[in-house]
């Protein structure tokens, strides 16, 4: 079992030194220097030199990676070129909007998808199976932000249940708060809640053909012991791989949905950064998302572990 | 007193019927030996038994068990009947326990399901359930996952499962048909133990006469979802009336004819041959272990001769095919044909190559399923330099199809339109093609039935006096072994333990691995004539 | 054949790729009105006679919108799922043909590294420096799908590798990468087929995701994204805005969704574990 964490765990690491190279990289090549840029046309020579020291933005490209990386490994994440503000402090206060907003949904897709799932696979072939499956059909295929603006003109313009947009602070109540990330995470959670009953359907029904299914109910078990005691926890090993990469999609998915509810989200950090060309802001966003994407891959094969004795290997 | 009682059981899947009017009796204590070939609705019958049938099948007549009438039970009644009046043990150990469950756990829910018990004092029963099954707990503690043992002990822990609470009838449905002999023998003797110990009544299904003959007191033989033949074992073989089941009897013991004598020159030579296999233990920064395969084999074929291989799964055979074939270096030693070495500066000699060729056991995956036949069996022709092209190519395909009993036609369909003995045709066509000296046959009657496997013995046998061939026939069925080889090596653990001519070597084996397995293969009655 | 006309996903998915396809190609030669000439006197108009899905802010025919919208959906999402085909399945081939080893370990890395990337991060870093266009969101969707491929096909051949008529074909004295195009491929490709149409209706919601915030298809270009992106301060006003585009993308994503799975059944009932 240790052996198996210190193995995912130097893959995280890697993951994270090779995934931070190709971020760097990639915005390195950006033509143009932030420092003229910020200071315009008129710029002494001797003044951009002195920004560029404040930047991070002189020596080789290995220094500059290094003083980047190791920054970000204490937490350091550079000044925005922007607002000449520590980026961390600018990240900080967004990430407790977008990070609940995906949580909020990641919690809302599993409680809707399992029991949706195992509902319509127990009831294989019936005309609720059916319905389930129609609605999920329906749910994959809508685009999340176009769910979101339905909703809106609904529950907001027209009833007036909620409001359109915007974002209290969490000083304001915790309810007030998860009032208004409510109906973003409903959007962000439905299609990702379809595909997720979907594949807890087809994954509980080839576990149900199991040899081992037919053992247990040789043994005494109705069909729903057999359900609830042998199948679910084996067709769970395909569905945590669905929900690791679902994350990534719910984050990813935050920041669109973001644009629809005025969210001061991450996502309107990112464009509002995008066309300031505040490039270090923008790098440090992916570079935070993408961490967060490794991170829960991580705690995905910790779950495959849990889930799975032959993963632990013997004692 | 009959303990279960079938009458007039028909069954059919959705409209499809499988079962036509089969009757059959156990009595408490006693052994009925069910057999068939595919198809024949063996098992079908014994999952009538626990009711524990596919979607849309339905079922007509009788079954009691002990004055109950199963087919009117509620299914409520069923699982308070399942596991603890009919234990019931399948074919697959690998795949029949949970993978994410205790063994103690798995026994031990057969006992919580039916009685009000504490967790601890099923995990005791259970502990002793397992016992009985010959898994000891200071070897095989609760706490150990099926993934850690092997297939028999599976087998053994789902054989506890099944008797746990001391059931009164058991049903075992091909329960060593997965298993080597060895393991084979010791399941059937703790199966027989089980009976006598507590009066139970075994229904025994087994496509394989001569496992069920030594066990049985009562037989039935079915085919094609009837019952062709019954009654008690020891008479029933005396005097076989159906000609179906005096057919079976013969095809079990079936021996072709060969003529030829083999000539004294030798066509293979393996000289000493040592393969090791390199593994990571963790992944690839982990530390390196070393496992032998085949550990300094020496033997020679001689040509014309039909030479077999027995040896128990894991033993290194399959790994000592591929050296000969040239698909793996050897670490060690020299494999020589007909003088040339298989192997030369790390590269497969194709001259010595395109003279052996192969027949494997699947008949269901050895093609292609998106190739013709023709094109599955001119594979080989890749070997030559100049590959016949056009006509000589369609004569070529015609001639290997014919000289295995199958049309030219053939050549144009798909490999799906072949049942499993006419695909062992093919393979075989599929070998003879490039007219090699050398055919291996890798276990390649082993999946099929008795009476297709007759068959496909005539043919080889045919083949080998008609077109001088030489066979490296592996096995790990000594019956087929006796039946078709001139010398037999038996193998274990990567080395050769015994080697002499095949009626000398299972008649007086000497090695004890030897007698170990000559006394665990099961052996057939002898036909009163 | 017959089974095509039964099946109760593969003829409504393939009608509704039919319709959208269809006004694609048709847009190419003739829109009922021409989207490049504003009218504002006809501004947003609700649905009539005249138009059918009624007239945005400027008063261009919303169907018309709709049609050359289409196009821009799908080509994108085509060439994006071409780039992750031609990529990624001679990536899976030689990954499982030379499995545990070198090229094996390096592709599977690199792929598990794509993977952190979702397709709009990548879009936001293309933006960054490239600055916003179709192109962009062409690039990044395509990206996204070199791996999905990679993983299906390599999981998909490692499976193949062992059956025993590859080793038949190895007797044959046939290499790697022979045998990896004559009986690997052959056998992958009903599950590439299907995989396709899944990425296909993917890329088509990716595609309008990034334009709707601006990542992807640029003015004048038309696209459904950026039709909902406009239509969204006006949603109160003109609901019908909103509407149409919108149908359009859950309509052909729908279509695309059943036609992958009318097409799974079809092609092999086994591949059903395959999936995902």
């Amino acid at each position: 079992m240790l052996q198996y964490f210190l193995k995912r765990l130097l893959s995280l690491a890697l993951s994270l030194v090779a995934a931070s190279v190709v971020i760097f990289l990639t915005l390195e090549v950006v033509p143009g220097d932030p420092a003229a840029y910020m200071l315009g046309l008129n710029a002494q020579e001797d003044t951009l030199a002195a920004l560029r020291e404040e930047l991070g933005l002189g020596g080789t490209l290995v220094q500059r990676y290094v003083s980047w990386f190791g920054g970000l490994l204490v937490g350091d994440f550079g000044t925005s070129y922007t607002y000449r503000t520590p980026v961390a402090d600018m990240i900080g206060d967004r990430l407790w909007v977008s990070l609940p907003l995906a949580l909020y949904a990641l919690a809302l897709s599993t409680l809707i998808a399992f029991p949706a799932g195992i509902f319509a696979a127990s009831r294989r072939g019936t005309k609720a199976d059916a319905a389930v499956m129609g609605v999920t059909q329906l749910g994959v295929a809508i685009p999340n932000f176009w769910f979101a603006m339905l909703m809106v003109l609904v529950f907001a313009i027209n009833l007036r249940w909620f409001s359109a947009g915007g974002f209290p602070g969490w000083n304001a109540g915790f309810f007030p708060a998860m009032k208004a990330l409510t109906l973003p995470a409903i959007a962000l959670a439905l299609p990702q809640a379809s595909i997720l009953t979907r594949v807890m359907r087809s994954s509980l029904l080839d576990t149900l053909n199991e040899d081992f299914i037919r053992t247990a109910r040789a043994k005494g078990l109705t069909r729903g012991q057999a359900l609830w005691r042998h199948a679910v926890r084996n067709a769970l090993i395909p569905v945590l791989t669905i929900l690791g990469l679902q994350f990534s999609f719910l984050l990813a998915g935050a920041i669109i949905i973001e644009n629809v509810f005025f969210l001061p989200g991450l996502g309107r950090l990112v464009f509002q950064s995008i066309s300031a060309r505040d490039l270090i802001v923008v790098e440090s966003v992916v570079m935070l998302l993408v961490f967060a994407v490794i991170l829960v891959n991580f705690a995905v094969d910790m779950a495959y572990a849990w889930v799975d004795p032959r993963l632990r290997g013997r004692r | 007193m009959s303990l279960l009682k079938i009458d007039n059981l028909s069954l059919a899947i959705h409209g499809q019927p499988i079962l036509d009017d089969v009757s059959m009796e156990v009595a408490p204590g006693r052994i009925l030996g069910v057999i068939g070939e595919s198809g024949s609705g063996k098992s079908m019958t014994a999952f009538s038994v626990l009711q524990l049938l596919p979607d849309g099948a339905a079922c007509s007549g009788r079954i009691t068990l002990s004055g109950k009438d199963i087919l009117s039970l509620s299914e409520a009644g069923l699982c308070g009947l399942r596991g603890r009046d009919v234990g019931m043990v399948f074919q697959e150990p690998m795949t029949a326990l949970n993978p994410l469950k205790t063994i103690g756990d798995q026994v031990a829910e057969t006992i919580l399901v039916h009685e009000r018990v504490s967790r601890s004092a099923a995990m005791d029963r259970a502990a002793q359930a397992l016992r009985r099954a010959e898994l000891p707990q200071d070897r095989f503690p609760l706490s150990r996952y099926p993934h850690e043992l092997s297939g028999g002990q599976r087998q053994r822990v789902v054989i506890a499962m099944a008797i746990a609470l001391r059931p009164k009838l058991l049903i075992a449905d091909e329960p060593t048909t997965a298993l080597d002999v060895t393991t084979q023998a010791q399941i059937l003797d703790l199966l027989k133990r089980l009976v006598a110990e507590d009066g139970m009544g075994l229904m025994l299904i087994s496509h394989d006469l001569a496992v069920v003959a030594d066990l049985a007191d009562e037989l039935v033989i079915m085919k094609e979802g009837q019952v062709v033949e019954s009654g008690p074992a020891r008479d029933l073989f005396r005097s076989l009336s159906h000609p179906y089941s005096r057919a079976l009897l013969e095809a079990s013991g079936h021996v072709p004819e060969r003529t030829g004598t083999p000539a004294q020159t030798p066509l293979l030579q393996v000289c000493d041959v040592v393969r090791d296999y390199t593994g990571h233990s963790h992944g690839w920064w982990g530390r390196t272990t070393r496992f032998r395969a085949v550990d300094g084999v020496s033997f020679e074929i001689r040509k014309g001769e039909s030479l077999g291989l027995v040896g128990e799964s894991g033993c290194g055979k399959s790994t000592l095919t591929r050296a000969i074939l040239g698909l793996e270096e050897v670490q060690g030693g020299e494999i020589l044909f007909d003088g040339a070495p298989v192997f030369t500066h790390h590269h497969a000699n194709v001259a010595v190559r395109r003279r052996m060729q192969v027949v494997f056991q699947d008949p269901y995956g050895s093609f292609n399923p998106r190739w013709k036949v023709d094109r599955l069996i001119t594979e080989p022709f890749h070997l030559l330099d100049t590959p016949p092209k056009g006509r000589d190519r369609s004569d070529a395909v015609s001639e290997a199809l014919e000289s295995v009993g199958l049309s030219a036609a053939d050549g144009g369909k798909y490999i799906h339109e072949f049942s499993g003995g006419q695909r062992q045709r093919i393979a075989l066509a599929r070998a003879l093609i490039i007219r090699p000296d050398l055919i291996i046959l890798d276990e390649a009657v082993s999946a099929l039935d008795v009476s297709v496997r007759a068959q496909v013995l005539d043919l080889l046998a045919d083949l080998g006096s008609r077109l001088g061939l030489t066979y490296l026939f592996i096995s790990h069925d000594l019956g087929v072994v006796r039946s078709i080889t001139d010398r037999v090596l038996v193998m274990k653990a990567g080395k050769i333990v015994e080697e002499g001519p095949t009626g000398a070597v299972l008649d007086q084996p000497r090695h004890p691995y030897t007698q170990q397995l000559v006394a665990a293969a099961p052996v057939l009655p002898v036909q009163a004539t | 054949m017959a089974s095509f006309f039964h099946s109760r996903t593969l003829l409504p998915g393939a009608i509704l790729t039919l319709i959208f396809s269809g006004a694609a190609l048709i847009s190419l030669f003739w829109v009922p009105y021409d989207t490049t000439v504003l009218d504002i006197a006809n501004r947003l108009k609700p649905p009539s006679w005249m138009h059918p899905f009624g007239t945005d802010q400027f008063g261009r025919d919303i169907l018309s919108m709709i049609m050359v919208g289409a196009r821009t959906s799908i080509a994108v999402a085509l060439v994006a799922v071409g780039i992750g085909m031609l990529a990624g399945v001679p990536l899976g081939l030689a990954a499982a043909a030379g499995k545990g080893g070198l090229p094996d370990e390096v592709i599977m890395r690199g792929n598990d590294l794509v993977f952190a990337f979702p397709s709009l991060l990548i879009a936001v870093m293309i933006t960054a420096v490239f600055g916003a266009s179709a192109l962009n969101a062409i690039i990044a969707i395509g990206i996204f799908n070199i791996p999905v491929f990679a993983r299906l096909t390599r999981g998909a051949a490692l499976s193949l590798w062992n059956r025993e008529y590859i080793l038949a074909a190895k007797v044959a004295g046939k290499g790697r990468a022979r045998i990896s195009l004559e009986h690997i491929l052959p056998n992958v490709a009903n599950l590439l087929i299907v995989q396709g149409t899944i990425q296909f209706s993917l890329g088509i919601l990716a595609e309008a995701g990034l334009s709707y915030v601006g990542l992807g298809a640029q003015p004048p270009l038309a696209s459904w994204g950026r039709m909902l992106a406009d239509s969204q301060t006006m949603i109160s006003l003109a609901p019908h805005l909103a509407l149409f585009p919108g149908l359009a993308i859950l309509l052909t994503v729908l279509g695309l969704n059943l036609l992958g799975d009318g097409l799974r059944d079809l092609l092999d009932p086994k591949l059903r574990r395959a999936r995902v």
